[in-house]
């Protein structure tokens, strides 16, 4: 208990002097999350739209893809970058694994299913309001997409900073892929793993406290944003 | 502009629309003209709606032809508009709403803006621009969708029951709107099952009944003389549907 007690001032004290080790992985741990969240963001926003909007070759392919990667564990999608990123898999000559750049690709691969299924869903329900509308006013396919997303902006939020958070707290996949090396790949969540089994356990519970606020307060948003697109857009 | 031919008269022929086995629009013909404001007129579920949509090219008839004198192509339906019985604002401001035709149809930057703001002069909407559209009242909400539905100055304006929610003082707000609007050129097609409405903006009525074009008469004598015998219980307050 006392062995706790000491852990957790220990933490309480690496927090409030801002230990630069413990800065370094909380930066590392955002830039990689935040650019993974962007990218997907980029890529699931128009992919999901495109899939609740037209019909084209292989829509349902892509939709039954998007489904089923929405549950993958973050470990199997980690196995999939690191064959395609090893030096033997078809993008090896990048030399990217064990970079950050390799964490970024797996954690958006992780999580832009689920932006891009949030975002179908969302255009869907918009477009079936806007559908005639739109139509009256003349306005082509591009056009319609680009307003129902522009128009679902808040609820597209929402689902932007739920991929943050899946992202920003999955271990599997960038244990695999980043390999945790120290001043290189090491992020909150691998950090935690490996100094709790080493027994250090004051880094680990700093960062978890870093990561539960961060939950927290990702939830704490998308919740102030859903209440103030109601009282403003109805 | 002036050397660009009119997409009017619009020309109907046995416009019929058939849905579930049902006859909703019975064998319409006619011609609608540039001059003059039209107003359907009908109990409710006469159609009224159902032919505007059919007229706009939003549903296509099941038999027979709807034909815009320039032909219907793609840019016929930019010169047109609509407003819906109940017209669905975008998440955006007041202006933002108006612009947004504009910006569809790529009118330069430069010149949205006076339009945007002649629009919300016109529609008396200036001191609300900038508040979401969907917390404007249902008066302000309906002006709004007028004002959207001509700013990019269409030649044709169909307007669906615009004053059906709305109480005496806002449906008077609505009608000098519409009045406006006319006098800015655009050709006026609205439906309505009010009375006092249709005797107020009408030039002439097209009594519709049960999917059928029963009579075509300048207003004044339509209320003066229905020609047939449902228009007349019409006027009597006696035909429900
Ligand atoms: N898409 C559709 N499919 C099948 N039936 C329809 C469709 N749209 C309308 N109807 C039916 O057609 C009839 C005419 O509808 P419409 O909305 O045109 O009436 P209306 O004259 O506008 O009535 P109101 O005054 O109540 O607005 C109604 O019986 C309606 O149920
Ligand atoms: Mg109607």
């Amino acid at each position: 208990m006392t062995d706790l007690t000491a852990a957790f001032a220990l933490a309480l004290d690496m927090l409030l002097r801002f230990d630069p080790d413990l800065l370094e992985i909380v930066g590392l741990s955002l830039q990689v999350s935040l650019s993974a969240v962007g990218l997907a963001a980029l890529i699931g926003l128009p992919l999901g739209a495109a899939v609740a909007l037209f019909r084209f070759p292989g829509r349902l392919a892509i939709n039954a893809l998007l489904t089923a990667f929405m549950g993958l564990p973050p470990v199997v999608v980690g196995l999939i970058v690191y064959l395609l990123l090893s030096r033997a898999g078809p993008l090896g000559i990048l030399g990217l694994l064990f970079t950050p750049a390799a964490m970024i690709l797996a954690q958006c691969l992780l999580i832009t299913p689920i932006i891009a299924a949030l975002s179908a869903q969302t255009v869907a329900d918009l477009h079936e309001e806007y559908d005639e509308q739109l139509r009256s006013l003349a306005a082509g396919p591009g056009q319609t997409l680009v307003t129902l997303l522009w128009d679902g902006r808040f609820r597209l939020l929402t689902a932007i900073l739920a991929g943050f958070g899946r992202a920003v707290a999955e271990v599997g996949a960038v244990m695999i892929v980043g390999g945790n090396i120290n001043h290189a790949t090491r992020v909150m969540t691998t950090a935690i793993a490996l100094e709790t089994s080493k027994g250090n356990l004051a880094l680990a519970l700093a960062l978890g406290i870093i990561l539960i606020a961060l939950a927290l307060g990702v939830n704490l948003a998308a919740m102030a944003i859903r209440d103030a697109a109601r009282v403003r857009y109805g | 502009m002036a050397d660009v031919p009119s997409i009017l008269p619009l020309r109907l022929t046995d416009v019929t629309y058939q849905a579930r086995g049902q006859t909703l629009i019975d064998g319409i013909s006619g011609d609608l003209e540039a001059k003059g404001r039209s107003v359907i007129l009908g109990p409710n579920g006469a159609g009224k709606s159902l032919l505007l949509r059919l007229c706009h090219g939003l549903l296509q008839p099941t038999a027979g032809r709807i034909e815009w004198a320039v032909g219907n192509n793609e840019r016929v339906r930019q010169r047109q508009a609509m407003v819906f019985q109940d017209p669905v604002l975008l998440r955006r401001s007041t202006a933002g709403n108006i612009r947004y035709p504009l910006h569809l149809h790529g009118t330069p930057r430069r010149e949205q803006q006076a339009r945007v703001d002649e629009a919300l002069a016109r529609a008396g909407l200036s001191a609300v621009a900038d508040r979401p559209a969907r917390v404007l009242s249902g008066g302000e909400q309906q002006r709004l969708a007028i004002a959207r539905a001509w700013v990019a100055r269409p030649e044709v304006l169909f307007l669906d029951e615009p004053t059906s929610n709305l109480d005496p003082a806002a449906t008077r707000a609505i009608e000098e709107l519409v009045l406006a609007v006319d006098q800015t050129g655009a050709k006026i097609i609205m439906t309505t099952h009010d009375l006092g409405q249709a005797r107020r903006l009408a030039n002439e009525i097209l009594f519709l009944h049960r999917g059928r074009l029963l009579e075509r008469t300048p207003v004044t004598e339509f209320f003066a003389a229905p020609r047939t015998a449902e228009a007349a219980a019409f006027l009597k307050g006696d035909l429900l549907c």
